[in-house]
């Protein structure tokens, strides 16, 4: 099986602030691989250099073949993002968000029908097609932006914590459907997430990065037997978080987002 | 070139759902354009001047007919007349008058005599415009007292006769290509430069960066949906302003189509300058700052509403290259003119220039990643 991710000694540094150092991994064809550290860890710095969002300060991430600072188009037309943020247009139409998306990613009219409208149903969707996303819920939000991000058939899926701020059950619609649409297609799938049990029930393998570092990587089973003096089954992905992370909390000041001021239109 | 309509589609599908963003940007130039046409565009008149009479001869009676006649034909000022010229110069600095005029003890005799007589107008010069118009005023008609009673049937003295190539133009219809021009670039602030600063806060600026859309696409198609826009909102007040402002013809269709013409680049001038400021600023308080000091130095030095030909020479540097300089300019040809292309070539000519200029700086500036 080949890799479809191949990530080599990246660095990311923000001036005298080493956000990832060093970080070194592979994600096969076909794996679903989970990205876990605490708040501030790198793992959205990591995954946006993946995605040419940022550039590395050092080293470098072959995704699909290509090199993401030597041939970073290439990496996009085979790649699928759902950034941290919401991404999809508030004003515009289910329906529209993915047909905006599918012609930026220069999908052929003919295809782009039937996926949008295959995309629609795998996200339960169908039916709210025509409404604005504004007046989608939070839930119902997040499952746009997995169709949007799945809307040009990419090889490679990238999701920063698509789950974060959704209730229970939004939580496990999401999860499920991603399952039901990686089952469907050739997809590589890498995500970012806080929740351990959906972590542990969905991905093949998973890294857990902390202060810019990977410190863990393996399948869960492995991780939890990887914790000494307790039987693998008495362990949760939770433990094993802890075990590798510690239990200091992670308190820290960061730039102010754009995002928060009060000047902006309210949406 | 699909990604740049893909973007041009998706704000004019978004900006289709906002249909009052056209309104929010001809509201301020229209309500300028009738507030200040209206407020600068009529003659001053019923100003107060007081007429202190020390001498009360037969020149001094002259003199009060001929502002009496001012005052009932022109109604240029309302005549007071004083006993106390202390009282009278209480009465100026209180406001209550606007001018003085003393006819002093002497003035008939020396009339007479032909011995320098003189009349002195006292005015409040904190307002230039009523002073000036009142020293005009009573210079006028103190120019008639000099007059021969029997004007010679053929004079030798040098005459001036003023002939206008136009038709008489009011102020209002002056301040109208400004207005034009201030609507296209509130459009551009309002529906371009706010709305993408907000979208890059947002993080919607995000959802394009991972596809492979490049630099000059994405800047394009933003440029492109903020010049419809704006040529939208600057058709639209050019018909109702037209029609506010009572220019002859304001639906002649070969204006209308060069107007058109100016006010696309117009728009693709402002939008592309637009984005070259704004097109590393994530602060959602920064284009809405901007807009106001824009809105100043833009404006003003354009020679929208008063003639460059006045201003000090940092303003006219400024004249020189502000785009609203030549858009007002083309705007006043075609509209108060209805001049062909020939008139309006070297103004189309910057326009283009400068937005071609605008958008390459733009776009080599423009960030591709985070």
């Amino acid at each position: 099986m080949s890799n479809a991710i191949e990530v080599r000694e990246i660095v990311k540094k923000f001036g005298d602030f080493t956000a990832v150092s060093g970080i070194s991994f592979d994600v096969k064809d076909g794996e679903i691989f989970g990205l876990l550290g605490p708040n501030g860890a790198g793992k959205s710095t990591l995954i946006r250099m993946m995605v040419t969002l940022l550039t590395p300060t050092s080293g470098t991430a072959i995704i699909n073949g290509f090199d993401v600072i030597k041939k970073a188009d290439d990496v996009r037309r085979s790649i699928g993002v759902i950034p941290q943020a919401m991404t999809s247009d508030l004003e515009l139409t289910v329906y529209e968000n993915l047909l905006i998306f599918a012609k930026l990613y220069g999908v052929p009219r003919d295809t782009r029908t039937r996926l949008i409208g295959q995309l629609l149903e795998a996200v339960e969707l169908t039916q709210w097609a025509d409404k604005p996303v504004k007046n989608l819920s939070g839930g119902m939000r997040r499952r746009v932006e997995v169709a949007r991000g799945l809307v040009h058939e990419p090889r490679v899926f990238f999701l920063d914590e698509p789950t974060t701020g959704l209730d229970p059950v939004s939580r496990t619609a999401v999860w499920e459907m991603l399952r039901k649409i990686k089952a469907q297609r050739d997809l590589t799938v890498l995500i970012t997430t806080h929740y351990m049990d959906e972590a542990d029930k969905l991905c093949d393998r998973i890294a857990i990065v902390d202060h810019g570092k990977l410190v863990a990587l393996d399948s869960p089973e492995a991780l939890k037997a990887s914790i000494p003096g307790r039987a693998p089954e008495t362990v949760t992905l939770d433990d094993v978080f802890v075990h590798y992370t510690g239990r200091d909390l992670r308190d820290a000041l960061q730039e102010p987002s754009a995002a928060d001021s009060p000047f902006m239109i309210r949406r | 070139m699909h990604r740049t309509w893909a973007i041009v589609e998706r704000e004019m599908r978004r900006f289709s759902k906002s249909p009052m963003m056209i309104v929010m940007s001809m509201i301020f130039p229209l309500m300028q354009l009738v507030v200040l046409g209206y407020a600068f565009g009529g003659n001053v008149k019923h100003l107060k001047l007081a007429i202190v009479d020390q001498d009360r001869g037969v020149p001094a009676v002259k003199i009060r007919e001929l502002a009496s006649a001012v005052a009932s034909g022109a109604r240029t000022v309302d005549l007071l007349d004083y006993t106390d010229s202390g009282v009278a110069m209480t009465d100026l600095r209180n406001g209550i008058v606007n001018g003085v005029l003393t006819i002093p003890p002497d003035f008939s005799r020396r009339l007479l005599t032909n011995n320098d007589p003189r009349v002195a107008l006292i005015s409040d010069n904190t307002d230039t415009f009523v002073s000036a118009t009142m020293a005009a005023t009573v210079g006028a008609f103190i120019g008639h007292l000099n007059a021969p009673e029997t004007p010679v049937r053929v004079s030798g003295a040098a005459g001036l006769d003023v002939v206008e190539v136009y038709p008489y133009v009011p102020y209002i219809q002056y301040l109208l290509p400004g207005s034009i021009t201030m609507s296209i670039f509130m459009m551009v602030m309002i529906g371009g430069g706010i709305i993408f600063i907000d979208d890059k806060a947002r993080g919607l600026h995000e959802g394009y960066l991972v596809t492979p859309i490049t630099k000059l696409e994405l800047v394009a198609g933003f440029n492109i949906s903020g010049t419809i826009k704006a040529v939208l909102a600057g058709a639209a007040i050019t018909i109702i302003g037209s029609i506010i402002a009572g220019v002859p013809s304001p639906l002649d269709p070969v204006r209308l189509l060069r107007m058109m013409l100016v006010i696309s680049i117009t728009a693709f001038a402002l939008i592309s300058l637009m984005f070259l400021l704004m097109v590393r600023v994530s602060d959602p308080l920064m284009p809405r700052m901007m807009f106001g000091l824009l809105n100043t130095v833009l404006y003003f030095p354009s020679g929208a509403v008063y003639p460059q030909q006045g201003f000090p020479a940092w303003m006219h540097a400024i004249a020189v290259v502000d785009p609203f300089t030549y858009s007002v300019h083309a705007f006043k040809s075609l509209l108060l003119k209805n001049t062909g292309f020939g008139a309006i070539a070297g103004d189309v000519t910057y326009l283009l220039i400068f937005s071609i200029v605008a958008m390459t700086a733009a776009t080599a500036l423009f960030k591709r990643t985070l």
